[in-house]
């Protein structure tokens, strides 16, 4: 049923830390691999040793550059993937009921065997979290590892989504937003939690930690004022290429 | 947004279909045997054809009717709801209309409410998405209200309605682009909120998560177009508008009603290619594109 639930059992979701994120796009790998080899139609590539390689992915990580008002810029990699949006305007605007929020976990997930790929639900998403698979023609989108988190055969360290699990910076935390204690929660709360894109109202689960100030030094080295100053003046050829430059 | 070629064709030929089928479900021509069947037949093929256009986008056609669920929130399941409920009641209004002689005016005038129905479900499909804040306004449903009826009026020949149905439309269309204009940047979405770091400074995107295109780039992310848009904006408003205008006020002519309907029929595509084109997705934001 594409009606949202009023209130889920519990809120499972991701806490991304813009910190400590290296950009190294493990989470990304790690994510195709489960999800190619496990739950539901495996995440195709079209042309992948071609010119023009494409393929689908649940997670993709951007990278941005933060310019203060002074100062050096910031380089923020961004991971970005399902938000598991408490209000997600995925499920409601989908015809044949394939999407839908689940009342347990509040994990949104996509039944594939009732898609039939018309792609409205990844309109519907602000995110880009939703990839219409080009060979299987199947709406693919994050499903938290829905098939690691609960799954009794894996040993317990392993039951969390692949993209935690193999991040090495310990830039991901997987938790249950509900319970005021759980460790997203208390990371959410201590560090300030961004929402992405407010404005469009979806209400998302996951939430990204903001990057720390950097460190502001006046100087490079104390010594610094003491070194030999570079040369401001060129000399010999240079000044005579500069002059004769100026010319024209 | 993509112009997918599918989706512009449906909604351009079905909205033509249904408005046809308003008119002839109003009595308007009040036809009847042979004539009323050709009238019939040009309405379903323009609605019908429309609509088995737009299944060609689909990843899986066969799965189609499982569409009809989840009408309680979803205003493509409603459009399917719409469009058979209209195709059903019209084809008995029409079949005792070609084949008895008798028009059941309470059924035509169902026939018609469903079908501008169908044309509303239809516009609401875009109009509800928040993602993308040009179609996320309340003149969308009454451009294609407009356009539906404007079309419908040429096609069953009510001349007089039709000149005044497509200069109407033509207003409504000229609004919807003014205020489509300035809606990305009402919405007040930007990359600072995208990704949250506004508060640290200005944001770039520095780097895309990968060389190659994907899914999103493809779908959303259509700038081809828009860098002739004001021209073609005009080529729309001269070929939907003011030729068929003028063709239908100088005296009556089958090649002139023919101009009319083609001229109109060609300038509505180019409006509803433009409608895509021009359409920007959010989520190019993230990848510093509109």
């Amino acid at each position: 049923m594409t009606s949202l639930p009023k209130q889920t059992d519990r809120k499972l979701g991701l806490v991304i830390d813009l910190d400590t994120c290296v950009g190294c796009h493990a989470c990304v790998i790690s994510c195709k691999g489960w999800n190619t080899e496990n739950y539901g139609a495996a995440l195709s590539d079209t042309d992948p040793y071609g010119a023009e390689p494409s393929g689908t992915f649940l997670n993709r990580v951007h990278s941005y550059e933060v310019q203060p008002a002074s100062g050096a810029a910031q380089l923020v990699h961004f991971p970005k993937s399902c938000l598991h949006c408490d209000n997600a305007p995925c499920v409601t605007v989908c015809p044949t009921g394939a999407s839908y929020k689940r009342v347990e976990d509040g994990i949104v997930l996509v039944n594939e065997s009732d898609c039939i790929g018309c792609g409205l639900c990844a309109w519907a998403c602000p995110y880009g979290a939703r990839e219409l698979d080009a060979l299987e023609g199947v709406m693919k989108k994050c499903t938290l590892c829905v098939d690691r988190i609960y799954n009794e055969n894996l040993p317990e360290e392993d039951r969390e989504p692949a993209c935690v699990r193999t991040c090495p910076a310990g830039a991901r935390h997987f938790g249950d937003f509900a319970d005021p204690d759980s460790n997203v929660s208390r990371l959410n709360r201590d560090r300030g939690g961004i929402d992405l894109m407010p404005e469009q109202g979806t209400k998302p689960v996951n939430k990204y930690l903001p990057p720390r100030r950097k460190d502001q030094t006046a100087e490079i080295d104390v010594l610094a004022p003491f070194l030999e100053p570079v040369a401001e003046d060129a000399k010999g050829f240079m000044a005579w290429l500069d002059k004769t430059l100026e010319k024209f | 947004m993509h112009p997918a070629p599918s989706v512009i064709i449906f909604t351009t030929l079905s909205g033509l279909g249904f408005g046809l089928l308003t008119f002839l479900g109003l009595g308007m021509p009040g036809v009847t045997g042979w004539t009323a069947f050709a009238f019939f037949t040009i309405a379903y093929l323009l609605a019908v054809g429309g609509l088995a256009a737009s299944t060609f986008h689909l990843g899986h056609p066969e799965r189609a009717f499982k569409a009809f669920t989840q009408w309680r929130t979803s205003w493509l399941s409603r459009e399917a709801w719409a469009s058979a409920g209209a195709l059903l009641v019209m084809a008995i209004y029409g079949f005792l209309l070609v084949f008895h002689d008798t028009r059941l005016a309470p059924l035509g005038w169902l026939g018609a409410a469903l079908s501008l129905l169908t044309v509303f479900t239809t516009s609401m499909i875009y109009t509800q998405l928040r993602t993308v804040p040009r179609w996320n306004t309340p003149i969308t449903p009454v451009k294609f209200l407009a356009l539906s009826i404007a079309g419908g009026a040429l096609l069953s020949g009510e001349v007089s309605i039709a000149i005044v149905a497509i200069a109407a439309a033509g207003l409504v269309v000229v609004a919807s682009w003014i205020v489509g204009d300035t809606r990305f940047a009402e919405a007040g979405s930007d990359l600072s909120t995208a990704t949250g770091l506004g508060r640290f400074g200005t944001v770039r995107a520095f780097e895309p998560p990968h060389t190659g295109t994907n899914y999103l780039l493809r779908e959303f992310v259509y700038v081809v177009g828009r860098k002739h848009s004001a021209k073609l904006r005009l080529i729309a408003l001269l070929l939907m508008v003011a030729l068929p205008v003028i063709a239908l006020a100088l005296p009556f002519n089958h090649i002139f009603a023919a101009v009319a309907v083609l001229s109109h029929l060609v300038g509505v595509f180019v409006a509803r290619w433009l409608f895509f084109a021009e359409a920007e997705h959010v989520v190019g934001l993230y990848y510093g594109k509109r």
